[in-house]
Parts: C-alpha cells; sequence; structure tokens
C-alpha cells in the first residue's frame, strides 16, 4: 500500500475512535451538571448519589478522549503536511482557538471538580462543572468550524504566489451556513447518545432492583434510578428531534454545496425529478452506475430531503454521472500525474452509511417513547425486556454518530478539501495531494500498527470499567464533603484521591 | 514589531508554559520508581499514590499548553507546523504512544485495587514521562542545531540525523530538568519522610545539572548560537546555583522559582539561537525562516486578539487552581484505595 492510503485509514481509525468518546462526554457533562444542580439546589441526596455515578462514569470516559484527541490534533502535521501548507492560514485558527478558548477551560474545571469535593463551596464547585459542561461543547463548534471549512471553504482568498489558501474572514468561516447546520446536528447527536446511556444504565438497575421483590430495594429503584431513567429519557427526545431537524437542514445543503454527495447518498446515477429514496438498493463492486438496482423505494422523499419538494421541476437532483460530467469540466479531467480523476465517492459506503446513521438515532429516540410510557406517572417496572432493550438501545447512538462520520467524509471524496460551488474554484485540495511527501510508507505503516494495537488494547479496558462501575451502582452513602457541611476544621483525608 | 515576530515570541511562551508546568509533573512520574519507600511513614503504595496526587488535579490542565502550542503553530507558522511534524515523525510518534499512556494511567490506576494493575499503571505513567521529556529534549536541541531541508522546506535527512551528539545531550539535560523541577516540586507539594528525600535529591540533582546543563549550553553558544543569549546561560547558571543554596536551607518555594527560572531561559536559548528561523538548516543550509513560515497579517492579527483576551485568564484560573490545591499532602492524607478488588468485580451481586 502507499503512504496515501495508509495514512487514510489511519485517519478513519483513529477519528472515529475518537469520535466514540466525544459524544459521550459532550452529552453527559451537562447532565451530571444537571444532576448536581439537582442535588445543590433540592439537597436531595438521591442527586448527590446519582452526580457521583455517572460522574465516575463520565471520568472514565473522558480520559480516553483527551488522549485520543492530542494524536488528531498531531496526525494533521504527520500524515497531511501538504494538506496543513495549504489550509493552515485559515484552518488552524479555530484549532488554536479550540485550545485557547475550550480545551483549558475542560482540563482545568474538571481537575477542580474531581479533587475540590472538600475544597470548594457548593456553589463554586457546581460552577466548576458547568464550565466543562459549555466548554465541551465550545471544543464542538470549533473544530466544527474547522471541520466545515473542508466541506464548504468560505471566508478565503486564493494566494497564487505561495499556492496557499488564506483567511479574508473569519466572521464568514464562523458564519459558515454549514457549521450551523452541523454544530446542532453534533450536539443534538451527542445528547441523543449520552440520553440514551443514562437512561439504559438507569434502566437495567431499576429493573434488577424491583425483581428482587425486596420493599427497600424497590424504593431505591422508585427513588433513585425512576428519575433517572426520565432525565436520560428527555434528553434522548430533546436530541433525537434535534437531530432530524438539523439534519433536514444539513441534508438541503448538500444538496447545494456538495451535489455529488448527495447524489451518492441516493446512488442516483442519472439526475431526476421526484427523485424515490430507496430503502434497500443493491449494487456491484466497480463503484460503477451499472450493477445499481433500487428495490424498495419511497417516492419523492430524496428530492424532499435535497430540495424541499417532492416532485416538480424544483425537486429536481442530479445524478452522480451528472455531477462528474460537470466537475470534469469545471476542475479538470486528470490529475496532475495524468490519471483520470473520478468524483463520485465510494457508492455502496456513502448509501449506506447515511441510511444507518439515520436508523440507528430513529431507532434509539423511538425507544424513548417506550420507556415514557414504561414510567409514567411514577411507575416503576420489574419487565425483563425493558431492561434489555435499554442496555441494547446505548450503542445505537455511536454508531449512527460514526456512520454519520464516514457518510460526511467519504462523501466528500475525492477533496479533503470540497471546492464551493459558488466560491473561487482555487479553493480546493484533492485528498491524494494533502498527504505528507517526506513520510515514507513504513513510517505510516508503524505508526498505523502502533495506534491500532494501542486503540484496541485501551478499547478493552475502557470497556471493561465502563461496564463494571455501570455494575457497581450508586454508592450506598454518600457525604456532603463540602467546606459549609463541616462542622469542625480539622484536616481529614482527601475526599477524592487517585 | 511585526505579527510574525509576536507569534514567534508567543510560541516560546506556550513553550515556556508547557515545559515549566508538565516538567515538574514529568519530573514527578519519573520519580514514582525512585522516591517512595516502605520505610518511611506508609506504606509504599501510599508514597507513590501521594506522588502522583500531587499532581492529580492539575496535569491535564498543564498538558493543554502542548496542544496549544501545536494548535498555535498550525495557525501562525503552518509550513513549521508541516515540515517539523512530518520529520520529526517518529520521535512525535513515541511522544504520543507516551502521552497516551501515560493519561490512561493516572486516571485508571486507582479503579482496580490490585497490586499487578497498579504496578503496572506505575511502569505506564514512568514510561509516559521519561520518554517525552527526553524526546522534547531531542526536538529543540535539533531546532538549535539545526536539520537538512530540503527546497521545498521538506525534512531531508533521516531519523538517525536527529540523534547526534549534541541532540543527545540536548535531551538528557531537559530529562535532568524536569527530574530537578519534579524533585523540587515534590519538597514542595508533601510533608513528612518523603519531604526530606525529595530535598536531598533536588539538590543532588542540581549538583548534577550545574554541568550537564552549563556544559551543553556553552556547547550551543559556541557552536549554534548569538552573543546576548549569553546572558541567558548566564541566568541559568545563576538559577542552578541558586537551587543548591535554597535546598540546602529547605527553602523550597524559592528553589521552585529558581528551576522554573532555568527552563524559562532554556527556552529562551533555544528560541534565541533559533531566530530569525524557525527551522534553520544543517551546516548552513537551506533553512526556513519566520517570514516565510508565517500566516497573513490578517490571521496573525486575529490570534493576537484572542490570545491576548484569552491566555491572561488562562493563566488567572490556572493560578487560582494551584491555590485551592496549596495544602501539602502527607500520607496521611491518603484514603484508603477506592477502586474495585477482583473479589468485588467476581461477584457482582448485591
Ligand atoms: C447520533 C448521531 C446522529 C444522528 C441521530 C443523526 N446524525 Fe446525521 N450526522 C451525525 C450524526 C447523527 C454526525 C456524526 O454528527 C454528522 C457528521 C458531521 C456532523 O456534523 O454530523 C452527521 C452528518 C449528517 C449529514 C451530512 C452533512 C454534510 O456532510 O454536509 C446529513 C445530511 C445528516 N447527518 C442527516 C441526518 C438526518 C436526516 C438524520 C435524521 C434523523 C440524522 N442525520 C441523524
Ligand atoms: C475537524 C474535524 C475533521 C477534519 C479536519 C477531518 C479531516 C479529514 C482528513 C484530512 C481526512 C483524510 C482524507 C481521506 O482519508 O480521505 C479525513 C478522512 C476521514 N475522516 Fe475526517 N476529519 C474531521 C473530523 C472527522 C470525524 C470527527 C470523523 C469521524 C468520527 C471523521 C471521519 C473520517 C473518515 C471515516 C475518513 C476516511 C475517509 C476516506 O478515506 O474515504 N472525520 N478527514
Ligand atoms: C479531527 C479533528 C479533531 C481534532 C484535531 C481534535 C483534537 C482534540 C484534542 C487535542 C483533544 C484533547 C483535549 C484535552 O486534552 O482536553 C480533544 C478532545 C475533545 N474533542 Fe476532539 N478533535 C477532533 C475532532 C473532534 C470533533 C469533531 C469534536 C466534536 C464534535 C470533538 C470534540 C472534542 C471534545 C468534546 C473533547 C473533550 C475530551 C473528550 O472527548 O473526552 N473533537 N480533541
Amino acid at each position: 500500500m502507499e503512504a496515501l492510503d495508509l495514512a487514510r485509514w489511519q485517519f478513519a481509525i483513529t477519528t472515529v475512535y475518537h469520535f466514540i468518546f466525544v459524544p459521550l462526554t459532550i452529552g453527559l457533562a451537562p447532565l451530571v451538571a444537571i444532576m448536581e444542580t439537582a442535588w445543590v439546589r433540592t439537597g436531595n441526596e438521591r442527586w448527590l448519589k446519582l452526580t457521583k455515578f455517572f460522574g465516575k462514569l463520565f471520568l472514565i470516559n473522558f480520559a480516553m478522549g483527551v488522549v485520543t484527541g492530542i494524536v488528531q490534533e498531531f496526525q494533521f502535521g504527520m500524515n497531511w503536511s501538504e494538506y496543513s501548507r495549504f489550509v493552515g492560514d485559515v484552518f488552524g485558527a479555530p484549532l488554536a482557538i479550540e485550545a485557547l478558548a475550550a480545551f483549558f477551560v475542560e482540563s482545568t474545571f474538571l481537575g477542580l471538580w474531581i479533587f475540590g469535593w472538600d475544597r470548594l463551596r457548593k456553589g463554586v464547585h457546581l460552577a466548576c462543572i458547568w464550565a466543562v459542561a459549555i466548554a465541551v461543547n465550545l471544543s464542538a463548534f470549533f473544530i466544527l468550524a474547522a471541520n466545515s471549512w473542508m466541506q464548504h471553504p468560505v471566508g478565503t482568498r486564493f494566494n497564487p504566489e505561495t499556492g496557499r489558501a488564506e483567511m479574508v474572514d473569519i466572521l464568514a468561516v464562523l458564519g459558515n451556513n454549514t457549521l450551523w447546520a452541523a454544530f446542532p446536528h453534533a450536539v443534538t447527536a451527542a445528547f441523543l447518545t449520552a440520553g440514551t446511556f443514562v437512561a439504559g444504565i438507569a434502566a437495567w438497575w431499576m429493573v434488577r432492583l424491583v425483581r428482587t421483590g425486596d420493599e427497600t430495594r424497590i424504593a431505591l429503584a422508585r427513588d433513585v434510578y425512576r428519575p433517572a431513567v426520565v432525565l436520560g429519557t428527555v434528553a434522548m427526545l430533546v436530541g433525537g428531534a434535534g437531530v432530524a431537524i438539523s439534519g433536514d437542514f444539513q441534508g438541503k445543503l448538500m444538496f447545494e454545496q456538495q451535489p455529488g454527495k448527495m447524489a451518492s447518498a441516493e446512488a442516483l446515477c442519472d439526475g431526476e425529478e421526484a427523485a424515490n429514496f430507496s430503502i434497500l438498493t443493491i449494487g456491484d463492486l466497480s463503484n460503477s452506475c451499472e450493477g445499481v438496482r433500487h428495490i424498495l423505494e419511497v417516492p419523492g422523499v430524496a428530492s424532499y430531503l435535497g430540495t424541499g419538494q417532492f416532485s416538480g421541476p424544483d425537486s429536481y437532483l442530479p445524478g452522480v454521472n451528472d455531477v462528474q460530467a460537470e466537475y470534469a469540466e469545471r476542475y479538470g479531467e486528470t490529475d496532475a500525474a495524468g490519471n483520470p480523476i473520478s468524483y463520485t465517492p465510494n457508492l455502496a459506503l456513502t448509501y449506506w452509511s447515511f441510511r444507518l446513521m439515520i436508523g440507528f438515532a430513529a431507532g434509539s429516540a423511538l425507544l424513548a417513547l417506550l420507556a415514557l410510557w414504561f414510567t409514567r406517572g411514577g411507575r416503576v417496572t420489574g419487565n425483563k425486556w425493558f431492561a434489555r432493550v435499554g442496555v441494547w438501545a446505548i450503542p445505537m447512538p455511536f454508531v449512527a454518530s460514526s456512520f454519520g462520520w464516514i457518510f460526511t467524509e467519504t462523501g466528500r471524496q475525492p477533496w479533503v478539501v470540497a471546492p464551493n460551488p459558488t466560491g473561487i474554484d482555487q479553493i480546493r485540495l484533492l485528498t491524494e495531494r494533502g498527504v505528507s511527501t517526506a513520510v515514507s510508507p513504513g513510517m505510516v505503516l508503524a505508526s498505523m500498527i502502533v495506534f491500532t494495537v494501542l486503540y484496541g488494547v485501551l478499547a478493552v479496558v475502557w470497556g471493561r470499567l465502563m461496564h463494571r462501575y455501570a455494575v457497581e451502582g450508586v454508592p450506598d452513602v454518600v457525604h456532603d464533603d463540602s467546606p459549609e457541611a463541616r462542622d469542625d476544621d480539622a484536616d481529614r483525608p482527601l475526599s477524592f484521591a487517585y | 514589531m511585526d505579527l510574525a515576530l509576536v507569534w514567534f515570541v508567543l510560541i516560546a511562551v506556550l513553550w515556556t508554559g508547557y515545559l515549566v508546568l508538565e516538567g515538574f509533573d514529568f519530573g514527578v512520574g519519573m520519580l514514582l520508581g525512585v522516591l517512595p519507600r516502605a520505610d518511611g511513614t506508609g506504606r509504599k503504595d501510599t508514597e507513590r499514590r501521594l506522588l502522583i496526587n500531587t499532581i492529580g488535579p492539575v496535569w491535564d490542565g498543564n498538558e493543554v499548553w502542548l496542544i496549544t502550542a501545536a494548535g498555535a503553530t498550525f495557525a501562525a507558522f503552518p509550513e513549521w507546523y508541516a515540515t517539523l511534524f512530518s520529520g520529526f515523525y517518529l520521535p512525535l510518534l513515541a511522544i504520543l504512544v507516551a502521552l497516551i499512556v501515560r493519561a490512561v494511567a493516572f486516571e485508571y490506576r486507582g479503579k482496580i485495587d490490585d497490586a499487578a494493575w497498579t504496578r503496572r499503571a506505575d511502569l505506564a505513567i514512568q514510561f509516559g514521562s521519561w520518554v517525552p521529556a527526553f524526546l522534547w529534549g531531542l526536538t529543540f536541541a535539533n531546532l538549535v542545531r539545526g536539520v537538512p531541508l530540503d527546497a521545498g522546506h521538506q525534512y531531508a535527512g533521516t531519523l538517525a540525523d536527529l540523534f547526534s551528539p549534541f541532540a543527545v545531550a540536548g535531551a538528557v539535560v531537559v530529562t535532568l530538568l524536569c527530574l530537578l523541577h519534579g524533585a523540587i516540586f515534590v519538597s514542595l507539594k508533601t510533608d513528612g519522610d518523603i519531604r526530606a528525600r525529595a530535598r536531598r535529591l533536588a539538590a543532588g540533582l542540581a549538583w548534577a545539572a550545574l554541568p550537564v546543563a552549563g556544559g551543553w549550553a556553552v556547547w550551543a553558544q559556541l557552536a549554534y548560537s548569538v552573543t546576548w543569549t549569553w546572558a541567558v546561560v548566564g541566568v541559568a547558571a545563576a538559577g542552578l546555583a541558586g537551587v543548591v543554596v535554597t535546598t540546602g536551607r529547605s527553602r523550597e518555594g524559592r528553589a521552585f522559582g529558581l528551576s522554573a527560572l532555568v527552563l524559562v531561559a532554556y527556552v529562551v536559548l533555544v528560541f534565541g539561537s533559533m531566530y530569525p528561523d524557525v527551522l534553520p538548516g544543517a551546516g548552513g543550509g537551506e533553512s526556513l525562516t519566520i517570514a516565510e513560515a508565517a500566516s497573513t497579517p490578517y490571521t496573525l492579527g486575529i490570534l493576537t486578539v484572542v490570545a491576548a483576551i484569552l491566555t491572561p485568564l488562562v493563566i488567572a484560573y490556572q493560578a487560582w487552581t494551584y491555590w485551592v490545591f496549596r495544602r501539602r499532602l502527607s500520607v496521611r492524607d491518603i484514603p484508603p484505595p477506592i477502586g474495585l478488588t477482583w473479589q468485588r468485580i467476581k461477584d457482582a451481586a448485591f
């Protein structure tokens, strides 16, 4: 394999891996902050128990998000140095601002939160977790600003002397309509993810306790786990509605900005009006239009997703063949080495990842309604299936997010910076031109093996710890360690230590 | 002053923040295999946990200085970022692996209460502290010495070129300075037997650092640097001498300030020798200058405004964190392990 293929695989593996931890962090931080707020406001111990319980799971997860994130930041320079040279002027700024504005806040205030239970007054301690919750969402904003610029470059001019993209308008970069669609989408997806996580674990515990038949345990289920199920469920519904609305909006933008992505998401070969949304399509392995057969279709829906019209001339969607012809004319038929360029992304991958994203997301959001029904009016349930479904639901939004990214990023191919149809043509970069030239395939292979093995081991450790600490449940007794709750000033052991 | 120069200085500031802060937590990590004793006032594991908890609340915030330094280099000097990171590929890979296992070990060490588990975590922390300190030192020494570049500003050397005697000596120097900085930090943050041990060790390390670091700095001066940085070398030497004196008199706070000053002087020496390049060419060959590597004035202007507002804030709330956790820790402060035992893991019943 060439360095290019290896670098692409490595980027895909490490980023998707990073994004396993990211959505849980983004969504769980505010949920834990809400739990602690409830504890501070009501003084009800149930909320302190839940804060400590989900706080611990949050921390196990957070560590993985941090370590895998650093790899991402270095990787642009290590494997994609030509890309970095080309875009650094525009792309680096949001990354640097992200570090200064968000990562510092996250890491510093999380340290205060973890170790500060007995050092900070209650209100200050609470403010720390809110600072973390706001900062993780802010970091999502800035990283998505960078990514949205790759999808739809704005606010930039091309300098023919240096051959680099140069930023001319930061407000345009931060006001990119792609960003303002992607950000709510990723954040609401994160709420869906974290809500499912909280509700699923709490549901499993509730059922487990109710099934013991023991009065005090049933009381614990009703008193502690049921409110967590409800809180998680509400986050799921808000998140589920949010991804649907923002996703619909993204679809419209994608139609304008990256028609090739939309066409390949629908495996649509030739443009048509009132295009159908297919639920099942088969193709052959050649990534060509000849083999595509649509088996099961819903009329007009694909057109609606892209244009807002089910039928009529305004509902016209171009197909991959149309896009190929248009792009070949506008951006050239061959690359620098004289090889023909295919402007069609991998059809099967984009088609299926798009459907899996929507399918898994819709699936978990629907389960939220089920959970609300089972817990209506203060009810608890001992239904075994309720617990099982709750646990199965947990991975679903993760899978949806991963496919969402696989779709967005592979659908952008062959571009790493997709040209903006209404922007300047020179601001575009083929993925094959972005890869480092000073790095040998052997080095990329080495790092790929190292990361894959290391990430594999860490995944096992992370999974086991998450699982085991989830099974551990809320603590039996919790103490209010805050300075105002202590009657004496004597030194005592740290309330939290590694 | 032109903005590219401002950012050259600001990148130096970010690396200074990184070395001064993460420098001591690297040192503490390295000392994990050195300082703890079973014959002190506590069990050996309690002393190990004591060490880890002196940096527990802050190590992650310290590491963000690195993330910011790298991000700011990407934004302000894309060519520098691209050439450096692709050119120093394998050392950076090793640094990444080290930082990953180290951070995960900090967070997960206490989660399971088992001797083999904590043993492995301790090894990961030590590996994760020695390796980056050494390799950052190697990298900076190469920035002083210069690296082979081609006309397209691509790194044109081999891995072996990065391991010249000068670079390896520079790596040893940074490792030693971090170790010293960490030992002083432990003496400043702990109480009891371990505090005295850390202080004695720090005094010894300061003695060793004087000739080693001083010798390397003189080498750098004679072979690669400019006249004015002699002043910096003088400051560093005075700082190390001050550390020897202050550790002898149990003035840990001052000793810490002085060893921080030595690290500041080190960064000034490195950046002072590089100027006006960001990547000097080896043996006077093709080099990459500040002006060639810099982003446009527009981008630099935006970054300057953002940094001017946010950096003081960051420093303020990080300082506040150190204030909140200012109390010295002793083995008595360390609560019993809270991790799950294997027994508990096995019978996950009620
Ligand atoms: C839990 C996660 C999740 C869920 C439930 C959904 N998505 Fe999504 N989707 C993502 C997770 C995601 C993502 C990982 O967050 C992406 C990748 C980049 C981004 O901002 O969002 C994404 C990208 C993405 C794009 C590509 C945007 C572009 O490349 O310009 C479209 C068109 C949609 N989504 C549409 C939808 C629709 C119609 C959904 C209906 C329910 C939906 N998504 C649910
Ligand atoms: C700012 C954010 C991001 C940037 C700048 C970015 C950039 C890139 C780059 C440079 C490539 C290499 C080109 C290629 O391999 O084809 C790539 C590919 C890829 N990225 Fe992203 N990415 C970002 C976010 C993500 C995220 C969060 C995910 C998913 C979790 C993701 C998933 C992928 C995948 C799956 C590929 C492989 C595509 C392919 O090889 O066909 N990306 N991205
Ligand atoms: C490929 C581009 C990406 C890069 C270079 C990157 C970089 C980083 C870095 C350096 C960290 C560690 C910060 C720390 O130490 O606190 C991190 C963590 C984080 N990143 Fe990413 N990231 C990328 C993609 C994303 C995306 C697309 C999102 C959100 C939509 C995101 C959200 C986060 C969050 C919330 C954290 C906090 C830690 C955690 O997740 O547990 N990142 N990232």
